[in-house]
C-alpha cells in the first residue's frame, strides 16, 4: 500500500465519520461543524485525484461562504447557546427510504462509467490543460455554455429576489420627497 | 551566487538522501521541512513586526512608542510574549471545548497558509499551485471560519455579537478582493503566483490596473480588521469583539495573526501589483531579487500602519455601504471593462499598457463624478429636513 493509498483510506473514513455526525450529532452548531469536516475532506479527496482547482473551489465556496452562511443562519435561531432537540422525527423511516433509492440509483448510474471500471482512481495529468479547458468548456455555446447561463441566470434571480424580500417597506412620512 | 536556494535544495537533498532515503520520501520529508522553517520563521518575525508597527504608531501619534525593554525597546515583544505565557490559563464555563480551542489555531493558520505560495526570490518559493490566486482566497475563508468559531464557543453574548459584526464584514469584502484579484489573473493569463510575478517583469500591473490595485488594498486592510475597518473589536459597544473570551496565549495568537496579516496584505499586494521579487539584476543574482521582494512589501505594509494611524474608525453602517454600495459595483465595473479592453486590444492590436490605463482613468474620472453627485445630493436632502425642523 502506497503513501497515497493511506492517505485516501484515512481522508475517507474522516469524511464518512464527519458525514454521519452531520446527521447525529443533537446541537445544530455542532452538526454545521462536521459538515465542514466533511467538506474539507471532499477537497482533500479532490487534491489526492489532482485536481487542484476543484479542490480549492470546494474550499473557497463550501467551506467559505455555504458553511459559513448555514452557521450564520443557525446562529440567527432562538436558543443557539442551549439547542440541543431530538435528532430525528417519526418519519426518520421515510428518509431512510429515499436515501437508499437516491444511492440506489448513483451507484446504478455510476458503474456505467466506463472510468469506474479500472482497478483504482487515478489522477488527472499533472497540467494546466484541464483547467483551461474547464474555463473554455463554460463558455463554448456547443458544450456548457446553456446550464452555466441558466445557473447563472436563477442565482440572479435570487439575488434580486434577496433583495426585494430584504428591502424595507417604504416610510409614508417619507413619501413626499 | 548564481542560484543560491537551488544550491541549498540540492545540498540537503544530497543529505537526506545520504541518508539512506529514497529520492521521493526524501522530497517529501523537505517539503515538511521547509513549512515547518517558514511558518517558524514567520512567527518569530511577528515579534519585531509588532513592535516596529507599535514604534511606527507610535511616532505617528507624535509619542515614542515602546522604548523601556532593550535597545530602542525592540525587545519589548519578547517580554509581552513571556507575560502572556505566565498567565493562568482561565477556561469561561459553557464554552464549547473543541472549537474554543481550535479557533485561534485556524486564524492563525489561514494566514500562515498564505505564504506556501508566495515567491520571495526566483527559484526560491513553497510551491507553484496553477490555482495560487485562488488557493489565496479559500485560505482566507478559513479565518472566517476560525473567527465565527470563536464567537461561537465562548459562550458569551458580546463574543458572538462580535463575531457577527466581524464576519458580516470579512464576508463583503471578501468580494471586491476576489474580484480584484482576478484582474492580475487576466493580465498574466494565469492564476498561478509565479506566473503573475514573471508577468510583470516588464511592467508593474499597478501601471496598468491602478483603480484594481486600490480596490484591492482597501478590501484587503478591512479583511485584515485594520483601523479604519477594525469594527470587530468596540470596546464601547461589544466589550471588546469575538475574542473576549480568550486570555493568555490564545489571545496572543489572535494577535499575532493579525499582526502577521498585516504584513502579509503587503506581501500580497506587492506581489500581484509591485512586481514581487523583480527588479533590476534580480534573475542574476536571486539574493537581490528576496531585497526587492520585502523592501516592496515593506513599503506597502508601512503605507497600511499610515492609514491606521491617521484614519478614525467607521461606523458598521458606513463599513457595509462603503463595500456594498461603492467598492463592489466599482470592483465589477473594472473587472468587466478589464477583460474586454484587453481583449480589444489583443485584437484590434492597440497597445495593451495605455488602452488600460486610459480605461482606468474615464473610470476614475466617472466615479468620483457620480461620488460627488451622490454625496451633494445628501447634502441637499439634509438640509430639506434641517429647514424643515426648524418650520
Amino acid at each position: 500500500m502506497s503513501v497515497l493509498q493511506v492517505v485516501f483510506l484515512v481522508t475517507g473514513f474522516v469524511t464518512l465519520l464527519a458525514g454521519v455526525m452531520v446527521v447525529a450529532s443533537p446541537k445544530l452548531i455542532h452538526a454545521a461543524l462536521w459538515l465542514i469536516v466533511s467538506l474539507a475532506g471532499v477537497a482533500v479527496l479532490f487534491v489526492l485525484l489532482n485536481a487542484d482547482f476543484l479542490a480549492v473551489v470546494q474550499v473557497v465556496v463550501y467551506i467559505g461562504a455555504i458553511a459559513i452562511l448555514i452557521i450564520f443562519a443557525a446562529m440567527l435561531t432562538r436558543r443557539v447557546m442551549t439547542d440541543s432537540g431530538p435528532t430525528h422525527n417519526p418519519t426518520w423511516w421515510l428518509a431512510l427510504v429515499s436515501a437508499l433509492v437516491l444511492l440506489g440509483g448513483l451507484l446504478a448510474l455510476i458503474l456505467q462509467v466506463p472510468a469506474f471500471a479500472q482497478a483504482g482512481p487515478t489522477g488527472l495529468p499533472l497540467a494546466d490543460s484541464g483547467l483551461a479547458d474547464l474555463g473554455t468548456s463554460l463558455v463554448d455555446a456547443n458544450r456548457f455554455l446553456l446550464p452555466f447561463e441558466v445557473a447563472s441566470v436563477l442565482l440572479l434571480a435570487a439575488l434580486i429576489g434577496a433583495m426585494a424580500v430584504a428591502r424595507p417597506a417604504a416610510k409614508p412620512e417619507e413619501g413626499a420627497e | 551566487m548564481g542560484d543560491p536556494f537551488g544550491l541549498i535544495g540540492r545540498w540537503l537533498m544530497s543529505v537526506v538522501t545520504g541518508w539512506g532515503l529514497e529520492p521521493a520520501a526524501a522530497l517529501t520529508l523537505l517539503r515538511f521541512l521547509g513549512a515547518a522553517i517558514l511558518a517558524t520563521v514567520l512567527l518569530l518575525a511577528c515579534f519585531f513586526l509588532i513592535v516596529a508597527e507599535r514604534k511606527i504608531l507610535g511616532r505617528f501619534q507624535d509619542r515614542y512608542g515602546p522604548n523601556r525593554v532593550g535597545p530602542f525597546g525592540v525587545f519589548q515583544t519578547v517580554a509581552d510574549f513571556v507575560k502572556l505565557i505566565g498567565k493562568e490559563i482561565v477556561i469561561p464555563t459553557g464554552i464549547d471545548k473543541v472549537p474554543y480551542w481550535l479557533a485561534p489555531v485556524l486564524v492563525v493558520m489561514s494566514v500562515v497558509g498564505i505564504w506556501a505560495v508566495v515567491p520571495f526570490a526566483p527559484g526560491f518559493l513553497g510551491t507553484d499551485l496553477n490555482v495560487g490566486a485562488l488557493y489565496i482566497v479559500s485560505v482566507g475563508a478559513i479565518g472566517t471560519l476560525g473567527i465565527i468559531m470563536a464567537g461561537w464557543s465562548s459562550n458569551n453574548k458580546f463574543a458572538l455579537l462580535g463575531a457577527f459584526r466581524a464576519v458580516a464584514q470579512l464576508v463583503s469584502y471578501e468580494i471586491p478582493m476576489v474580484l480584484t484579484l482576478l484582474v492580475p489573473t487576466m493580465l498574466a493569463g494565469s492564476m498561478g503566483i509565479s506566473a503573475i510575478v514573471e508577468a510583470q517583469r516588464g511592467l508593474w500591473f499597478i501601471v496598468a490596473a491602478p483603480l484594481a490595485a486600490l480596490v484591492f488594498l482597501i478590501s484587503s486592510v478591512a479583511e485584515n480588521g485594520r483601523a479604519p475597518f477594525d469594527l470587530m473589536e468596540g470596546e464601547s459597544e461589544i466589550v471588546a469583539g469575538f475574542n473576549i473570551e480568550y486570555g493568555g496565549l490564545a489571545f496572543g495568537m489572535f494577535y499575532v495573526g493579525e499582526f502577521l496579516h498585516a504584513f502579509t496584505v503587503g506581501v500580497l499586494f506587492s506581489t500581484l501589483f509591485l512586481g514581487g521579487w523583480s527588479g533590476p539584476g534580480a534573475e542574476t543574482y536571486p539574493l537581490l531579487g528576496l531585497f526587492y521582494f520585502f523592501a516592496k512589501a515593506i513599503v506597502v505594509w508601512f503605507v497600511t500602519i499610515w492609514v491606521r494611524g491617521s484614519f478614525p474608525r467607521v461606523r458598521i453602517d458606513q463599513m457595509l455601504s462603503l463595500n456594498w454600495k461603492f467598492l463592489t459595483p466599482l470592483a465589477l465595473l473594472i473587472v468587466s471593462l478589464t477583460a474586454v479592453t484587453d481583449k480589444l486590444a489583443v485584437e484590434q492590436g492597440w497597445s495593451r499598457v495605455p488602452a488600460l490605463l486610459g480605461v482606468n482613468v474615464v473610470l476614475l474620472a466617472a466615479t468620483l463624478i457620480v461620488l460627488g453627485a451622490y454625496g451633494r445630493s445628501i447634502r441637499r436632502r439634509e438640509e430639506q429636513l434641517r429647514t424643515a425642523a426648524v418650520r
